[in-house]
Parts: structure tokens; C-alpha cells; sequence
């Protein structure tokens, strides 16, 4: 399968995309789509991660011992995992604040082991980074539209800005507060799988088993 | 690399480094060298990155607490130098049982509440706990902000305790007579967005303000609930929607702080004028 450069990035945003697709990284996507501010910094976070974990991964990937390669792969994800949550905790306290635990559970999200495993400990640095750069663009395009409708419908606002005046600061909309649990977004994903998945139906799975038509007698 | 430069490469300086690095990737040698040359240079860059960025970090988390003490004091610019605002505020260490300044015995510029409470040589541990916090820091930091003439203004004092999902850490703002609250503020909390996290929300914060303490017999009075109290208005805020559990943690931690075993000694002193 020799992609080119352009279908590496571009790919994972529908074609390819890790959450509606693979289905990876939802825990995440649950936690952090409440609001949109919130959504785009670990976005922007989990791309930084998958990109450069997967660039010095495959650097290494002709040295990685296969007993140990799991354990290599961890301590890379880890190592750059810490310095963004130090990162935003200087420069972005705020944030860092709403976000708290989930910038260190990036460690955890599938997708960043899922690209080192598969991609990255087979192919050269540069095609590794990109497919980081397309893979953790293509999570973070869910996770804001996720989030917009979590926040435009939950809290009656985009990243902060009031779209919706709600009833509690003197307006009229009342707010759908079901949005802004975590459940919510298992709906919202859900139904964005059953979108994609109804304009690209190659993405539909087979069945696991068959439907057995019975003649009747 | 073919046969002929290996050979070559043996009798040159580098030899050792490049044999080694040309042993398979399952050799336990190899396996061995690859996991510990990995885990000290991640370990540095790690320490690396976490020393240098240590100041930026001090400096917000200051930064966020005084912005704090200065919103719930109601003097907050977001355009004008927190430092500087900040220092118009008088910090002390207060002594909780005797109502005591301590500064002598410890810098009140310095002094962590949240450390202390933790630490059982400074704190004492609760078996009467409304608040819900296990063990209480004997000693915290009080704020005063004084007007022109050097009269007492505001005074801020820390409160915290446990709502629906996590400890609600804040301040609340007295005037100078010791008993009308002017704001409650909470800095640090992970209550439900949208419900519990309403506490931040500017409309209710505002019913805070004007309301009082105790009675005139001394009872403490103020409550966080959803019907009125039988002692009035003076003495009631309503309670958030949807946010039974956190309204209730705001109400107990409120009436802990305020009451015998929180502020009640230096607030007497307070209103006695001895401060």
C-alpha cells in the first residue's frame, strides 16, 4: 500500500479517520468536547504527540528490540506526553486547569500506540510524522465537532462566545445539560459514524455472520 | 553495509559502537543497552523540561490565586497589573483556634494553606468534619484591604471543602464589620459543568453579596438552600438548580469556615476591634 505524502495526511480526516472508523480514542473524546475551547487544545496536543512519537519512534525502529518494543514505544509517548502537560501548564494555566487529568491520559489514547505500532515501526521518520500530523488532525476534527454541538447546544456558547443567551444568565434558551456529560457524546459520535458511514458506504462493515434465508416449504 | 566495509570498519576508531549497533535488535545485549540508553536520555529530557518551565509555573499559579483574591474583593481589572493590585492586599498568617496573627513565625508571602492542611505537624484532623476535608491546617492565610485611610476595607479568607465530585477551594469577602459577606469566589473545583460548576456562574456569585452571617444574638444564620430559611433573607442564598449535592457542600463548607471551629475567634476579635 504506497501512499503517497498527501493521501497520508489526508486520509485519516474521513477516509481513514481514527474515531469513526477505528473507533479509537473515544474515552478521550468523551471528556474534553464539553466546550470547544477545550476540544481544539487536546487536539492540538494529541497531534503534537502522535507526530513526534511516531518521527522518533521510526528513527529508532530498526534498533527497537520486538521483546521490548511496547515499553520503548511507552516511554516515548510518555516522555512527550509530560512535556506538553508542562508546556500548557506554563503557558496555558488555564486550560491546563479544565483539562487536568486527560493531557496525562493522552498517554493512554489508542491512537497515538495504534500509529506507532502500525505505521510508524514500518516506514521512514518523515512519512511517520505525517501520518501523525493526518491521523491526530483526523481525531481532532471530531472532537470540534463534537464539541461544537456540545457547546452550542449544552452551554449556548462557541469557545466561550454567548450564540445562545441561556435562561440562567437572563436569556431565552434553556440549555440541553444532558449535552455537557460525558454520555452525550457517545450519541453524538454515534450518529457522526452512522453520517460518514451513510456517505462512504465502504466504510460500512461486513457482517460477522450471514443472514440464513430459509425457503419456505 | 557490505562484507568488506564491516571488515574495514573494525579497524577504525568507531569500530565498537558500530558492531554493536549492527547486532540484531533481539540480542540481549542489545535489548539491555537500547532500554537503559532510552530511559536515561527520556529521563533527562524529561527533568530538563520540567526545571526550566518550573518558574512560568510558580509564577501562574501565584498569578491565578492572587487574580482570585482580587475578583472576590470586587477589584479586578483584567487590563491592569495583578502584582501590582495584589499589592495593595495585606496577607497574614492567621492561628485559627486563638484568632492570632503568627507572622513572626511564618511569611505570610510564603505560607501554603493546602500544603499545611496536609501536613499533620500543622494541622489537626477532624471528627466533626461537615466540610468533608479530614484534617484541617491550623494555621492559614487571611488577606485585608485597607482604604485610603488605613481603615479595614475587605478582609478575604480562604475556604474550602468537599461538594458533589471534588474539594471546592475559594475565598469568601467580608466588609470590615466582620459579618456581611461582599463575594464568595471558588478558584479550584471539578464539579459538573453546566450544574455544580455554576458556582462560578457571575448571577449567583452576586446573591452573595449584602448577605450576613449571624443574627443579632450571634447565631450563625447563613445558608445555601433551596426553600427560604426561617431567619430571612439576610441570611439565605438559593441554592443552584440541578445541583442538589455541590449546593450542599457550598452550604456546609460556608458554615464550617464561619462557624466555632473555622473563623469564629478572629471574627470576634475583628468585631471587637482588636485587629
Amino acid at each position: 500500500m504506497a501512499q503517497t505524502r498527501k493521501e497520508m495526511l489526508v486520509d485519516p480526516l474521513v477516509d481513514n479517520n481514527p474515531i469513526t472508523l477505528q473507533v479509537l480514542g473515544i474515552c478521550s473524546a468523551l471528556a474534553v468536547t464539553s466546550s470547544l475551547q477545550v476540544a481544539m487544545v487536546m487536539a492540538i496536543a494529541v497531534t503534537t504527540v502522535t507526530a513526534f512519537s511516531s518521527m522518533f519512534i521510526s528513527m529508532l525502529r530498526n534498533h527497537i528490540p520486538g521483546s521490548i518494543r511496547i515499553i520503548v514505544q511507552m516511554v516515548i509517548i510518555a516522555s512527550l506526553v509530560i512535556m506538553v502537560d508542562q508546556v500548557l501548564k506554563a503557558y496555558a494555566f488555564e486550560i491546563s486547569k479544565t483539562l487536568s487529568v486527560f493531557v496525562g491520559l493522552i498517554i493512554t489514547n489508542c491512537i497515538v500506540m495504534g500509529r506507532a505500532e502500525a505505521f510508524a515501526m514500518k516506514n521512514p521518520p518523515i512519512d511517520s510524522f505525517i501520518d501523525g500530523i493526518g491521523n491526530g488532525a483526523g481525531y481532532g476534527l471530531i472532537l470540534l465537532l463534537v464539541g461544537f454541538v456540545r457547546e452550542l447546544f449544552g452551554a449556548g456558547s462557541l469557545f466561550g462566545i454567548t450564540i445562545l443567551p441561556t435562561v440562567n444568565n437572563g436569556g431565552w434558551y434553556v440549555p440541553n445539560g444532558m449535552l455537557l456529560l460525558p454520555p452525550s457524546a457517545f450519541f453524538i459520535i454515534g450518529l457522526f459514524i452512522w453520517a460518514f458511514r451513510t456517505w462512504k458506504p465502504k466504510q460500512v462493515e461486513e457482517r460477522e455472520y450471514k443472514i440464513q434465508t430459509v425457503e419456505a416449504h | 553495509m557490505s562484507d568488506d566495509q564491516k571488515q574495514d570498519d573494525v579497524q577504525t576508531s568507531q569500530n565498537a559502537f558500530q558492531r554493536f549497533m549492527a547486532l540484531p535488535s533481539d540480542s540481549v545485549p542489545k535489548t539491555i543497552a537500547v532500554a537503559v540508553t532510552l530511559c536515561l536520555v527520556a529521563s533527562m529530557i524529561v527533568s530538563a523540561v520540567s526545571v526550566a518551565l518550573r518558574p512560568v509555573q510558580e509564577v501562574n499559579k501565584l498569578r491565578d490565586k492572587q487574580i482570585n483574591v482580587l475578583q472576590v474583593a470586587g477589584v479586578y481589572d483584567p487590563a491592569a497589573d495583578v502584582t501590582e493590585a495584589f499589592s495593595a492586599f495585606e496577607p497574614h498568617v492567621l492561628e485559627l483556634a486563638t484568632g492570632e496573627f503568627v507572622d513572626a513565625q511564618y511569611d505570610p508571602a510564603t505560607f501554603d494553606d493546602v500544603a499545611a492542611a496536609a501536613d499533620p505537624e500543622l494541622s489537626t484532623s477532624l471528627s466533626d468534619d461537615p466540610a468533608g476535608i479530614g484534617s484541617q491546617s491550623k494555621f492559614v492565610t487571611v488577606y485585608f484591604l485597607r482604604d485610603d485611610a488605613g481603615a479595614i476595607d475587605k478582609v478575604i479568607l480562604p475556604v474550602y471543602g468537599y461538594g458533589l465530585w471534588s474539594t471546592l477551594y475559594g475565598f469568601i469577602a467580608l466588609e470590615e464589620n466582620g459579618n456581611d459577606i461582599f463575594g464568595l469566589q471558588f478558584y479550584s473545583h471539578a464539579e459538573t459543568p453546566g450544574l455544580g460548576a455554576e458556582v462560578d456562574n457571575p448571577r449567583w456569585k452576586a446573591l452573595w453579596n449584602g448577605k450576613k452571617l449571624v443574627d443579632d444574638s450571634g447565631v450563625l444564620q447563613i445558608n445555601v438552600a433551596k426553600s427560604a430559611s426561617p431567619a430571612g433573607a439576610d441570611y439565605h442564598v438559593d441554592a443552584l438548580a440541578g445541583a442538589t449535592l455541590t449546593s450542599a457542600g457550598v452550604n456546609n463548607l460556608v458554615r464550617f469556615w464561619m462557624g466555632e471551629n473555622g473563623f469564629t475567634p478572629f471574627l470576634t476579635k475583628l468585631k471587637a476591634g482588636e485587629i
